[in-house]
């Protein structure tokens, strides 16, 4: 079993009417990677696991990974493994990397089908908003380095701070990948520093700073000098076409989320 | 190791316009004016422009692009400058296109020219592509022409950034190159207006250490016309800026001057020297 990190990316769906709104949320889900089939073997494997994170997982959603179990010829037993799961105070949401016969077995057990574990498109509409092309380009930027975050973290890559002490150019792209990004130099206008962690920067801030890359919503942007073009953190991002933002425009601060909010505060003051 | 201690000094900016080959040929003939034995080379293959700032264009017989296809030696194609004995021009090709230089021919010529020069100036043309990349590739110090105004000062801080990346100490991984600033067209009462960027925020903008500030003067049009760098001119604020621009890069204090605006006469304001 392992435990990863799949998110999907903000969709900037709008619905015509207003009985429902389709909206797209980062999520970190459990996986459950199935390494055997045997369903009483899972559940003993399990328990003992369990209990090392009590409550941690209480009631948790799982996606199935099912990429171990490939080469399989019989079906899998998803009802048994479904109540193996349940009984555990775990609850099977879908299923990912099965072949097309598992998967299809997997749909009519009710379980949905997960792709990739990152990069979902879940964009219904999301063209009509008004700065859909930006996003998308941004999205799929990130995407190519969500997907390869994904890629290394599943070979176990360690996760590690990354210290940069040039400048950032504009032009240049810097990525921290499974870890926080440290920068001693001045990031300028049209450079892009990027961390599946936290950024810090000890310098003044004028590029594009996207932190939590892979989702990490908890991740933060530090600036000695706060002037930034883009802020992100886990895709909820916030451009600055102005001297914004606002009154923390050349000063030292953080941004980090307050639920959806990317907020802006000063440093020196605690929230 | 290079055969002596030869240096090259790649002078760049991305943005054209800005006075990379003013300030090469000036930055070049000040060096060979203090004995240092000095060779400009072209790397703008097919706008061939050095030439005419140096005032040799009617002597060009081979370039740059044949001294490295081999059709002509590096003794042939360089041409003695009028002013300096110590100083000689490696023109480009007006004919060919960037295309036509080579990585291993340009590197073969510039061992050989570190075997016979203390000096080495390349004149980069424009731009980030292959012709800029072949400018710097073989520096050992940069100057980054900068105007006082925005889009300049962003491409300066890319060509920084690609200096970094791109050029062969970067590649190899050996010390990086030195960067230094030169700020050239600068007009101290339109910044005093709010007109133009100050040095400081240029200097703020790009984090580099600055090398020299050359005033704005039509001195310089003057002597990019008559083919005279703008150096030999020592009435000219622009040429005592660039001597003072030498004097630091060979390691010499001087102030920076005409960084304030102007109390000019009438006169002085006319024939703008």
């Amino acid at each position: 079993m392992g435990v990863d990190l799949p998110q999907t990316q903000d969709a900037y769906a709008s619905a015509a009417a207003p009985a429902v709104e389709l909206k797209g949320t980062s999520f970190t889900l459990p996986v459950l990677r199935m390494l055997s089939k045997d369903v009483a073997a899972v559940e003993a494997d399990l328990k003992h696991r369990l209990a090392q994170h009590i409550r941690f997982f209480e009631n948790a959603p799982v996606v199935i990974d099912l990429s171990a179990l490939q080469h399989l010829a019989e079906p899998i037993d998803f009802p048994a493994l479904i109540a193996v799961l349940r009984r555990n105070l775990l609850i099977p949401v879908g299923v990912r990397n099965g072949t097309v016969s598992q998967t299809q077995l997997a749909l009519l057990n009710g379980l949905a089908v997960v792709k990739g574990g990152a990069t979902q498109d879940l964009a219904i509409g999301a063209a009509r908003a008004a700065s859909a092309a930006k996003v998308e380009s941004l999205r799929k930027e990130k995407s190519t380095a969500t997907a390869q975050a994904q890629q290394d973290r599943d070979h176990g890559a360690p996760g590690k701070t990354k210290i940069v002490t040039q400048p950032v150019r504009s032009g240049q792209q810097i990525y921290a990948q499974g870890g926080d990004l440290v920068i001693l130099g001045p990031v300028s206008a049209g450079a892009e520093v990027i961390a599946d962690g936290n950024i810090h920067i000890y310098a003044p801030l004028r590029g594009r700073a996207l932190a939590g890359a892979t989702g990490n919503t908890g991740a933060r942007i530090f600036a000695q000098s706060m002037e930034p073009e883009l802020l992100s953190v886990a895709g909820h991002f916030r451009v600055f076409e102005d001297k914004a933002p606002n009154n923390h425009y050349h000063k030292m601060a953080q941004a980090y989320l307050e639920g959806d909010k990317l907020v802006i505060v000063a440093l020196g003051t605690l929230e | 190791m290079e055969a002596n201690l030869a240096k090259v000094i790649v002078v760049t900016s991305g943005k054209g316009g800005v006075g990379k080959t003013t300030t090469s040929a000036s930055f070049a003939s000040g060096l060979a004016l203090r004995g240092h034995k000095t060779a400009v080379i072209d790397f703008d293959i097919g706008l061939r422009n050095l030439d005419l700032i140096m005032g040799c264009e009617r002597r060009v017989v081979y370039d740059f692009v044949n001294v490295q296809n081999n059709e002509a030696t590096l003794k042939q194609a360089l041409i003695r400058d009028k002013n300096s004995d110590n100083l000689y021009v490696l023109p480009a090709s007006q004919t060919r296109d960037k295309d036509a230089l080579t990585q291993e021919g340009v590197e073969r010529v510039m061992n050989e020219l570190r075997e016979t020069f203390d000096y080495i100036v390349c004149d980069s043309p424009a731009g980030i592509e292959k012709g800029a990349i072949m400018a710097l590739y073989h520096a050992d110090e940069a100057l980054v022409v900068t105007n006082p105004e925005v889009s300049s000062v962003r491409d300066s801080d890319r060509m920084l950034g690609i200096l970094a990346a791109k050029s062969k100490r970067a590649v190899e991984g050996s010390e990086p190159i030195k960067e230094h600033l030169v700020i050239t067209r600068y007009a101290p009462s339109r910044v005093a207006q709010g007109e133009m960027l100050s040095v400081d925020d240029i200097q703020e903008l790009l984090s580099v250490s600055l090398l020299g500030v050359i005033p704005e003067s039509e001195s310089v049009l003057h002597a990019s016309n008559a083919g005279v760098p703008v150096i030999h001119n020592n009435k000219s604020t622009s040429g005592q800026a660039y001597h003072d621009m030498v004097a630091r890069f060979i390691g010499e204090q001087k102030p920076m001057r005409f960084l304030e605006p102007e109390k000019k006469s009438i006169i002085r304001r006319l024939f703008g020297t």
